[in-house]
């Protein structure tokens, strides 16, 4: 039976609870009311006048061949960070759960890139793949391959994705090794001795038990994508070349700081806080159903 | 410590005998860095020694969009600044925001200060001012796109590097040779748009946009896919298309190209002197923007980039005396000459430049007259005197789009330049609701 403590009354659980409330509501519930009701409205960049437009700034964007074409691209975008830097962490992750010595020594040097902010970040992969002095396009020159992110669509959703995901293996790395390590040995002792081999153990027993820790990496590393990359694309491509890297939040960006209509950028906010507010409800509804805790 | 600090703060009054709680701030925010920050800097502190009523404090607020966010921000808190230092793509919104700022002409006016509108280079003033005439910005930095020539470099491909390149025409046979001696960057660009297309318009005295560029109200449509532009953008493209022009970027990261030796030819603003000058160790030349001979018998003039200062509302009558003051100081014959000579910008008033011509700075640096020249030759037409286009800094942003589109080939110039006209008009359009 479980124990339980109960409150009797309302006025003490309300109280115990109220910071927690009233920093949602001051921090979440109140920009995120504001950025609705802007978002009914053109205002002038200074706030002289509003122009109530009623559902016109969602019509206006959803009207808009290139805005919905940032959806795709910033679904192609999340996806492929998502799952590089996933993939990548895991791989990593193995690796070190398995090591008996200086496991500490490779899990420190690998959490660095964590620390380097997201702009930083872009700026340092921005020089390597530089056109004229990066030096992987030099490399990639010798071997014949002409790089060049500035006109090519493809390589610049290449070039940002791997800035994106390349600090973010770390954050991942700690969370799979944590969760490797958490696997009780014995489950995999007894596999071994039935004579499973690595490969059949990982898929069997390990990725099984690591599925809380992957569901909670991906619900995370999601909203990273659609949040948090904008430094890395700001700095390294501005969106371009052509809309090939114009993800949903860049564009927040540049029609509300850039071209001072307000308006729409608030509806587009409206419209990314609907967007992942669907997936997380997906992945929770969805996946979470074959998560095993 | 406090203490310590108001003591050595009144010693300090004392020896200086300036009772500093009776002089009126007034705040400026710029968006300058590096060197042009220091001169900024100085130019205050110039101003500040030399009198005793106002202390200007000037403040670095970002790069251009920065500043202006920095400034609309602090107007909707109230805490606006008394002069915002606004680029020249901004002009519109802010003309449009009536009650947040205070025209030029009329802070003159109140101040009694003396100020004459018409001692500015044509060109210059027409950017900021309305169709009756009046100031509604102080024009501070101003340039224009010309072309930068790496001398040595066509040496090198065995062309005479005093050869004619006055005409696109000429230009492209230059490209031709240089390719063909093996040069990997025969011309560059900074700007696209600016130098492109909104100077080539204006050159070519064609609209790039309906309503006299938007003076004429905010009802305004694009026109840049006329037959000039559209010739222009295919020839460009073309040259793209053949490696004679390599594309390197939104911005002026062309620049580097140029000044490490690697491009012969570089279209950028005149403003680029000081950094070409400082890093470039080949001999380099500035001739005027090439124009389209086969569209033109001889070019218009070129058109401004650059900030101006805009007055904010809602200040004292005593701080505007000493913006006026101050607005005055800038524009003085010697302030804009000593600025015109160490950055490359246009010296934005007729007697700046004279003054300029009489201390010999042209003989001394060849080249540095050749923007002047190029904006002042002719009297600006309704084609030629600027642009007004609301939500432009994005409008730029999807002319760099559709730009990018021809220069990598997927898109022709005609195909490219109507779809930035249907874009751009519905940012027109949203900006003409915004500020009906």
């Amino acid at each position: 039976m479980e124990k339980r403590v109960t409150f009797k009354g309302l006025w003490l659980p309300l109280l115990l609870v109220l910071p927690q409330i009233v920093i949602t509501a001051v921090f979440f519930f109140y920009p995120a009311g504001q950025a609705i009701w802007q978002s009914l409205f053109i205002p002038d960049p200074f706030g002289l006048s509003m122009k109530y437009v009623g559902l016109g700034n969602f019509e206006y964007l959803l009207g808009n061949p290139y805005y919905r074409a940032s959806f795709v691209t910033t679904a192609v975008f999340s996806i492929l960070v998502t799952v590089v830097s996933m993939g990548i962490a895991l791989y990593l992750a193995v690796l070190a759960d398995r090591l008996i010595k200086g496991s500490g020594v490779y899990r420190t040097l690998l959490i660095w890139p964590y620390a380097v902010a997201p702009a930083v970040a872009g700026v340092l992969w921005l020089f390597m793949f530089n056109t004229r002095v990066g030096v992987v396009s030099w490399y990639l020159g010798l071997l014949g391959y002409d790089w060049n992110h500035v006109l090519n669509g493809e390589e610049a959703m290449g070039l940002v994705v791997v800035a994106s995901a390349w600090g973010r293996i770390s954050y991942n790395f700690l969370f799979f090794l944590a969760g490797l390590q958490a696997i009780p040995k014995s489950v995999i002792e007894a596999a071994a001795i039935d004579g499973a081999r690595f490969w059949t153990r990982f898929r069997t027993i390990v990725f099984p038990l690591l599925s809380p820790t992957t569901f909670f990496l991906l619900v995370v590393n999601i909203v990273y994508a659609f949040f948090e990359t904008f430094g890395v694309i700001h700095t390294i491509t501005s969106g371009g070349p052509q809309q090939s890297t114009t993800i949903l939040v860049y564009k927040v960006y540049a029609d509300g700081f850039v071209g001072q209509d307000l308006g729409s950028s608030a509806a587009q906010s409206v419209i990314l806080l609907v967007i992942v507010g669907l997936l997380t409800i997906v992945q929770f509804k969805f996946i979470e159903r074959r998560v095993h805790y | 410590m406090e203490l310590k600090h108001l003591l050595w703060g009144s010693a300090t009054a004392v020896l200086v005998g300036a009772p500093v709680a009776a002089q009126t701030q007034v705040e400026f925010w710029h968006a300058f860095t590096g060197r042009l920050g220091e001169l900024v800097a100085a130019q205050v502190e110039t101003f500040n020694s030399s009198q005793s009523d106002y202390v200007v404090e000037a403040t670095h607020k970002g790069n251009y969009s920065e500043t202006l966010n920095a400034g609309i921000a602090a107007f909707r808190a109230g805490e606006q600044p008394d002069i915002l230092m606004v680029f020249e793509v901004g002009t519109a919104t802010m003309m449009a925001a009536k009650g947040a700022i205070k025209p030029v002409y009329e802070v003159m006016a109140d101040s009694g200060a003396d100020f004459d509108a018409d001692a500015y280079i044509g060109a210059v003033k027409g950017y900021y001012t309305t169709s009756e005439g009046e100031m509604l910005s102080l024009p501070f930095n101003s340039s224009t796109p010309v072309l930068w020539v790496n001398r040595d470099a066509l040496t090198e491909a065995g062309i005479d590097p005093d050869t004619d390149m006055s005409t696109w025409e000429q230009v492209g046979e230059v490209l031709d040779q240089l390719k063909e001696s093996g040069s990997e960057c025969p011309m560059t660009t900074a700007w696209q748009s600016w130098i492109h297309l909104e100077n080539l318009s204006a050159y070519h005295d064609t609209p790039f946009a309906t309503k006299a560029n938007g003076f004429g109200g905010v009802d305004t449509e694009l026109a840049l896919n006329g037959d000039v532009q559209v010739a222009h953008i295919q020839a460009m493209g073309d040259w793209a298309k053949e490696g004679k022009f390599i594309y390197a970027g939104r911005r002026n990261e062309g620049g580097a190209n140029f000044r490490s030796g690697d491009c012969a030819l570089f279209t950028e603003s005149s403003a680029g002197y000081a950094g070409i000058k400082a890093e470039a160790k080949f001999d380099f030349e500035v001739r005027p923007l090439p124009y389209w001979a086969s569209a033109v018998d001889a070019p218009q003039n070129t058109i401004i980039g650059g900030a101006s200062l805009w007055v904010m509302a809602g200040q004292s009558d005593e701080e505007y005396k000493g913006v006026a003051e101050f607005l005055n100081f800038l524009s003085s014959a010697e302030v804009q000459a000593q600025w015109h000579q160490d950055t490359g910008y246009l010296p934005i008033t007729s007697a700046a430049a004279d003054l300029t011509r009489e201390q010999g700075f042209y003989e001394e640096n060849p080249g540095t007259d050749v923007a002047v020249k190029q904006m002042t030759t002719n009297a600006p037409t309704e084609n030629s005197k600027g642009l007004r286009l609301g939500s432009f800094d994005q409008i730029r942003g999807i002319i760099d789009e559709e730009l990018e589109a021809v220069w990598s080939g997927d898109k022709d110039a005609k195909t490219a330049l109507d779809s930035a006209k249907q874009r751009g008009d519905e940012l027109l359009r949203r900006f003409e609701q915004a500020n009906r």
